[in-house]
């Protein structure tokens, strides 16, 4: 069992409030999954910027490591440390480098996210404590999307909780379990495409990065995985301006969907959605299964 | 009629009040408000009780009943009135999946649609649903009526035992060993008293009939792998 939220803002009024809105149906989701939390939002891009999301689980690492990677990189960069995450601002043309860099400047950093808007915050805990850590209410953007994880497929981490992003601006979270990722995981190897932990769900998320670097568009990449990717899934997927869902045939997996003129929502349960806006005059349903759902801004 | 506020008294005191309640009590009017789709709302209740909660339901809400009413002024989450052993639960939106799970009695109506593995394992409850309904609905079905005013999903009545399967809409798949039986008068007459006591105005003729073709009662070694 896992639970998940997404929040796909259709009215720029709510932005700010997206992390609050958020916060709100993770915690409700705690019982789903007690052992660790994550979040993913895209608070939006800024020309010519990007940024990594890394995680050190000693934040005295990061001291010193802004102006460093600025020398390294001989441009401008920001960093804002928030717990044991770290968001390097830096320009868009530098990031392959910045990783590269990253790797002898703090050795202990692990990156979580690279993209133009995307940042990823996740930690073993309750969910209310990871949101209290990260300062999640008080995050803005125009969408996100949240997990609250129940292990089942590889031990209790930082790096085995969800989100997974797996290319620039991509972020999956899943509730479920994959049968077939270890041998999806050494397909992917001959492809090119590495894998960094024993997770099946980083699997899925690398899968999908690996078929849209083929040309396939988010929705197109999702389709195929209702062939190659075996076990049980709902997933819900974040790229720059887009938010998709998908569940599997067989759709064991619990999942409900909210629409209005404001936002889309997705809860693993009801309960999940009761405090958004307007929700009593929402359309509310269930996706159907192995049926892709994508919306775009 | 009483009042009970979900959100202010909790789900235990909710579920203990009902269930306390004597097949001769008086206060058989209950209301239930603020569900916020929690789970197990009215649950194990056995007194004639008339149970209305004004919105949505988590898992599991009505399982286990048996005599009482309970209407749900919403939709309803996984496994609403599953191991229903008698009383009527009447949802007025949309149902999850294993609506009526191993039901043995009783009659539960969903007026929107229900989603996958609706009625599974079915033991003798009645399930009329004014929509569609999901893949494997009716799986390993034993006892009573599924009938579905809309369309069904894949694998209708898979490896189902006994049970009348009535649907007046498109079936996308049969299960192994369901297949269509011919409708007859006694057929008719079921399902004309079905959709009375739903309440939902349909005629019986338009209606197909599918059941066991109890093939898989015996084994036979071609089933095997």
């Amino acid at each position: 069992m896992c639970g998940i939220v997404g929040l796909f803002l259709k009215d720029k009024a709510l932005e700010p409030r997206l992390g609050e809105l958020l916060t709100d149906m993770l915690i409700t989701m705690s019982d789903r999954g007690p052992d660790s939390a994550g979040i993913a939002v895209y608070p939006g891009a800024h020309e010519g910027l990007a940024k990594l999301t890394v995680q050190a689980d000693d934040p005295a690492r990061f001291e010193g490591l802004g102006a460093a990677m600025s020398r390294a990189l001989g441009a401008d960069v920001a960093l804002r440390v928030k717990d044991t995450h770290a968001v390097i601002d830096l320009p868009a043309d530098k990031v392959a480098e910045a990783r590269a860099a990253l790797k002898s400047l703090c050795p202990e950093a692990r990156v979580m996210s690279a993209g133009e808007a995307i940042e990823i915050y996740k930690e073993v805990g309750l969910p209310g404590d990871v949101a209290k850590r990260f300062d999640i209410p008080h995050l803005t953007g125009s969408h996100g999307i949240g997990h609250t994880r129940m292990a089942t497929e590889s031990a209790v981490t930082t790096l085995g909780a969800h989100p997974f992003s797996t290319g620039m601006d991509q972020c999956l979270v899943h509730n479920g379990s994959l049968s077939n990722h270890n041998s999806l995981r050494r397909k992917l190897a001959r492809e090119g495409v590495s894998v960094e932990t024993e997770n099946d769900t980083e699997v899925a998320a690398a899968y999908l990065t690996w078929k849209m670097q083929e040309g396939h568009s988010l929705g197109e990449a999702l389709e195929s995985g209702l062939e190659d990717l075996d076990g049980f899934y709902t997933f819900v997927v974040g790229t720059k301006d887009g938010f998709g869902v998908v569940r599997d045939p067989i759709a064991c997996k619990p999942a409900v969907m909210a629409e209005t003129d404001q936002y889309v929502a997705f809860g693993s349960e009801y309960r999940a959605l009761v405090n958004l806006p307007g929700i009593e005059d929402a359309r509310v349903w269930e996706p159907e299964p192995a049926t892709v759902y994508f919306w775009k801004h | 009629m009483q009042r009970f506020d979900l959100e202010a008294n909790g789900l235990r005191a909710l579920n203990e009040t009902l269930q306390a309640q004597e097949s001769q009590t008086n206060e058989t009017a209950w209301e239930v408000v603020n569900p916020r789709g929690s789970h197990a709302i009215a649950v194990g209740l056995d007194a004639p009780l008339d149970v209305t909660v004004r919105g949505s339901t988590g898992y599991y809400c009505a399982g286990m009943n048996q005599q009482a009413t309970v209407r749900i002024k919403g939709s309803a989450g996984p496994g609403v009135a599953e191991n229903m052993m008698s009383g009527t639960v009447v949802v007025d939106g949309d149902a999850s999946q294993y609506a009526g799970a191993t039901g043995h009695g009783g009659l539960l109506v969903i007026k929107g649609n229900a989603s996958s593995r609706c009625g599974i394992s079915m033991k003798g409850i009645d399930i009329v649903v004014a929509g569609n309904v999901g893949h494997m609905s009716a799986f390993m079905a034993q006892k009573g009526n599924l009938v579905v005013c809309g369309d069904a999903g894949d694998a209708l009545g898979d490896s189902i035992y006994e049970a009348r399967l009535f649907v007046r809409g498109e079936v996308r798949s049969l299960g192994a060993d369901c297949e269509e039986k011919e409708m007859r008068e006694e057929h008719l007459e079921i399902l004309r008293d079905l959709l009375d006591r739903a309440g939902i105005d349909a005629r019986p003729e338009e209606f197909r009939r599918y059941g066991s073709a109890r093939k898989l009662y015996n084994f036979d070694i071609d089933n095997a792998y």
